[in-house]
């Protein structure tokens, strides 16, 4: 707790300068701004205790400790989905130290909020590489935050880990995606949707810059698979008024057809819900969403989400030994009614990466040899095998889930091998035949194939 | 499609759309129309009322099968319950010392819905058992102080203030230590809630193939209708409610005659409070609940008073109808259809015809409309207006 109680000391002066100049109560101003800062105060200190809590190590092994930063959005409207991700990170660390650590030393997460603001995105992971000197940054969500530390770890040339799927034409020297690329999610849903369910497809996602580019992609699939796309349509995010969409689709779509899904956050619940309330059923209009994972689907409520599908590399219930050990320790560490979800599990996954390009590095310290000594490295991960490429990103399996009366997905479709990434993307014209390899100097970030 | 039933479905879905937009504004156009307040804090009301519904609905849960398709009702009046008597602390505690100084109530109620905010993401019997040592050790320690000596010393706040507080954290941080996630685990959590609509408020009423009138969507016309009468109602017919008009009119000259404007003021922002909540219930059957669901609805809200006419009741029906049902028209690209036959204009509308830009559409019309009449549709009139 880093906050002294008796810093309040200096509500004082302030308080009696303003009083000076109006008729107001002296003391009872005294009384209600220390109440109000006082409550903010305790609730700061409350609220930063679990995290407190759980980042204390078990007795240290081998004397100095690796510092790594963890940096997503505790507080604002992204916490809702960081928070868990800040919590399989943590999991993962613990289990690394209690193992042993990483070079005979343990690790020690330093934890900031990117308070879902992009600009305190990048002072912070700024803070935490000049400041806390730490090995690692794990972190990120959002397209934007990601966008916005970029130029901070390009200039440092230092490490960031992110853990999302996201939607591609990027390849940073500086970064580590461990989440899909649209190749490993985006494309294949929709070519199962096209064999499976039919033809015709009517777009919806929040108005940002993923659900957008995602949509570019699949209307190029689309088009060049015979498929259709009816209509289009985008929400602000955090728009809870879907009624005009529902109509549009209704209007395009009068004998069914598929909802292909990209909204994020509160719109995905006004959408669920407004959709059952307008008779549109998963039978006739089956949606595959993209955004929605277990923990979603708890807080949307299975009642209307069930027979609807999402695309991901992992859900809770893949059945691998890796994955049932993942989802016994996270339970027994955070609760019994919490899930995992495909974040999560990249979030877990990239922290152990790290750790064998760093054992096999032989440290910690000089990122270039870290980064060298991850292309290559294989895990056992829940979701199978993946292996880190040389354009950064993971070679994953990529599966398709359909909800159950649970609560959870139940796998109808899985690649049976590890499909490879593709950062830029060969749907769209502008990235068409470029690809990234960082391996080799000549080639780099973005080269003509 | 027949056209009589494509006319009957917008009309209906612009005034649902309307309707939840009128639910949300109402406790709004009491405290900000009636006292002057910009309450930043109206949407965090709501999500209090939201969350109130969640805690009711998994209480009705554990009661068993005939009980939990009932819990809309109890719901709803706890939703008032709570909001309102939160109303009436963060009245009494802030907001009445801040009456006729509008920006800082800005500031100081849109810091009130950040903590509000955080204080849902964190809450957890760790916090509440600092907070409650706190506030009593706090609290009773002043009671007694100014009981027993009538002008005590001014640092004696200071030290009771940082004593109470490092007890109340210190409590905290050993109930967190004892009992560890049983007690640090939060209530709620950052992640949305899940508050479903009992079985008979989902689904819909299905007039053809193609048109359906969702249940919760009537519901909450219903509700506001109800809401409407009850206020209409309470001002009108009302002893309080006379009052209440009366300080709205001639604050001073209330006094003199003798009408208690203090609980006056109280009573009607506990009020706006309450009907906050009973809109945070009803939307949490449409959208999110989380602790950013407030969020999603202020803007709006302020739109629909301004819109109206700051303090009349009437101005905020109209205005929550008219941009409802524009904002729908717009959006679903009823209007663009509509113009069909005429080229420039089909084109022009079919930009708009979503949701992002149907916004953009409105708040230039609303802007517009603002610089044609300022003071709303239903402008305040009388000699009180001008000061």
């Amino acid at each position: 707790m880093d906050n002294d109680p008796t810093s309040f000391c200096n509500v004082h002066p302030k308080g009696n300068h303003l009083l000076a100049m109006s008729s107001f109560n002296r003391r009872r101003f005294l009384i209600y701004t220390s109440t109000v800062a006082g409550t903010s105060l305790l609730i700061k200190a409350c609220g930063n205790q679990p995290q407190d809590s759980t980042s204390s190590p078990s007795p240290a092994s081998g004397g100095e400790k690796i510092k790594v930063g963890i940096l997503h959005s505790l507080s604002g409207t992204m916490a809702i989905s960081e928070k868990s991700v800040v919590d399989a990170e943590q999991m993962a660390i613990d289990e690394i130290n209690t193992a042993g650590g990483v070079l005979g030393k343990q690790i020690e997460p330093i934890v900031e909020d990117g308070a879902s603001d992009w600009p305190t995105f990048a002072e912070k992971a700024k803070k935490l590489i000049d400041q806390d000197k730490v090995a690692t940054v794990f972190g990120c969500w959002t397209s934007a935050s990601r966008k916005a530390v970029l130029p901070v770890f390009e200039d440092k040339k230092h490490m960031l880990w992110y853990p999302v799927q996201y939607e591609g034409q990027e390849c940073s020297k500086y970064i580590f995606y461990t989440g899909a690329a649209p190749n490993q999610q985006i494309e294949p849903s929709v070519d199962w949707l096209l064999e499976k369910k039919g033809k015709d497809f009517f777009l919806v996602g929040s108005d940002y810059v993923f659900p957008r580019t995602a949509n570019t992609i699949i209307k190029a699939q689309l088009a060049a698979k015979g498929g259709k796309v009816v209509g289009e349509d985008y929400l602000p995010l955090g728009n809870t008024e879907v009624t005009p969409i529902i109509t549009k689709i209704k209007a395009a779509l009068p004998n069914g057809g598929i909802i292909y899904n990209s909204l994020n956050g509160d719109s995905n619940v006004a959408f669920f819900k407004q959709l059952q309330g307008a008779g549109l059923k998963p039978d006739k209009y089956p949606s595959m969403s993209v955004s929605i994972a277990e923990e979603e689907v708890k807080a949307i409520g299975v009642e209307f989400l069930k027979g609807h599908f999402a695309a991901w590399n992992y859900f809770q219930t893949v059945d691998t030994p890796a994955s049932k050990k993942f989802v016994e320790s996270f339970k027994a560490k955070y609760g019994a009614d919490r899930v995992v979800n495909d974040p999560m599990e990249c979030a877990y996954n990239m922290v152990y990466l790290w750790k064998q390009s760093v054992e096999k590095a032989g440290t910690f310290e000089d990122l270039e040899k870290v980064r060298m000594a991850a292309y290559g490295q294989t895990f056992d991960a829940p979701q199978g095998m993946i292996t880190m490429n040389a354009n950064h990103h993971l070679s994953k399996f990529v599966r398709i889930g359909e909800v159950g009366e649970d609560g959870l997905f139940k796998i109808v479709f899985s690649t049976d091998k590890a499909i490879d990434p593709i950062p830029w993307n060969q749907y769209v014209a502008e990235t068409k035949g470029f690809a990234c390899d960082w391996s080799d100097p000549a080639k780099g970030g973005k080269y003509k194939i | 499609m027949e056209p009589l039933l494509q006319l009957f479905d917008g009309t209906f879905n612009g005034i649902s759309t309307g309707a939840v937009l009128l639910l949300a504004a109402l406790g709004l156009t009491i405290v900000f129309g009636l006292m002057g307040v910009i309450n930043m804090a109206h949407g965090e009301l709501m999500m209090l009322g939201a969350y109130s519904t969640f805690v009711v609905q998994n209480g009705f849960k554990l009661l068993g099968n005939p009980w939990k398709e009932f819990y809309v009702l109890p719901a709803l009046v706890v939703a008032f319950v709570v909001t309102a008597l939160f109303g009436l602390l963060l009245e009494r505690s802030v907001i009445r010392f801040l009456y006729g100084r509008p920006l800082e109530t800005l500031l100081a109620t849109w810091g009130v819905s950040l903590i509000l905010q955080q204080f849902v993401r964190s809450v957890n019997w760790v916090m509440i058992a600092g907070l409650g040592v706190f506030s009593l050790l706090f609290f009773g320690g002043m009671a007694v102080l100014k009981r027993s000596m009538p002008r005590f010393p001014r640092g004696a706040i200071t030290v009771l203030f940082s004593l109470s507080a490092t007890i109340g954290v210190l409590t905290g941080v050993l109930l967190g230590k004892q009992f560890r996630l049983a007690v640090t685990k939060p209530w709620f959590g950052a992640q949305n809630v899940d508050v479903t609509a009992p079985e008979w408020l989902r689904g819909g009423l299905a007039l053809s193939n193609l048109v359906q009138l969702p249940y919760t969507r009537l519901f909450i016309i219903a509700l506001t209708s109800l809401c409407l009468v009850c206020i209409f109602w309470f001002l009108q017919r009302s002893v309080w409610g006379l009052r209440i008009r009366a300080v709205t009119q001639n604050r001073s000259m209330s006094a003199c005659l003798g009408i208690p404007t203090d609980r006056v003021d109280a009573l009607t922002f506990a009020l706006g409070s309450g009907l906050a909540g009973i809109a945070g219930c009803a939307v949490s059957f449409l959208g999110s609940v989380g602790p950013n669901t407030g969020q999603n609805y202020i803007v709006d809200t302020f739109m629909v008073v301004v819109v109206g006419g700051v303090g009349k009741l009437v101005g905020s029906i109209v205005a929550a109808l008219g941009i409802g049902t524009i904002s729908y028209l717009l959006g679903s690209g009823t209007l663009a259809n509509l113009m069909q036959p005429i080229p420039g204009l089909f084109e022009f509308f079919t930009i708009f015809a979503n949701t992002s830009m149907a916004k953009v559409m409105l708040f230039v019309l609303i802007v517009a409309f603002l610089q044609y009449r300022p003071a709303g549709l239903f402008p305040q009139k009388g000699r009180t207006v001008e000061n």
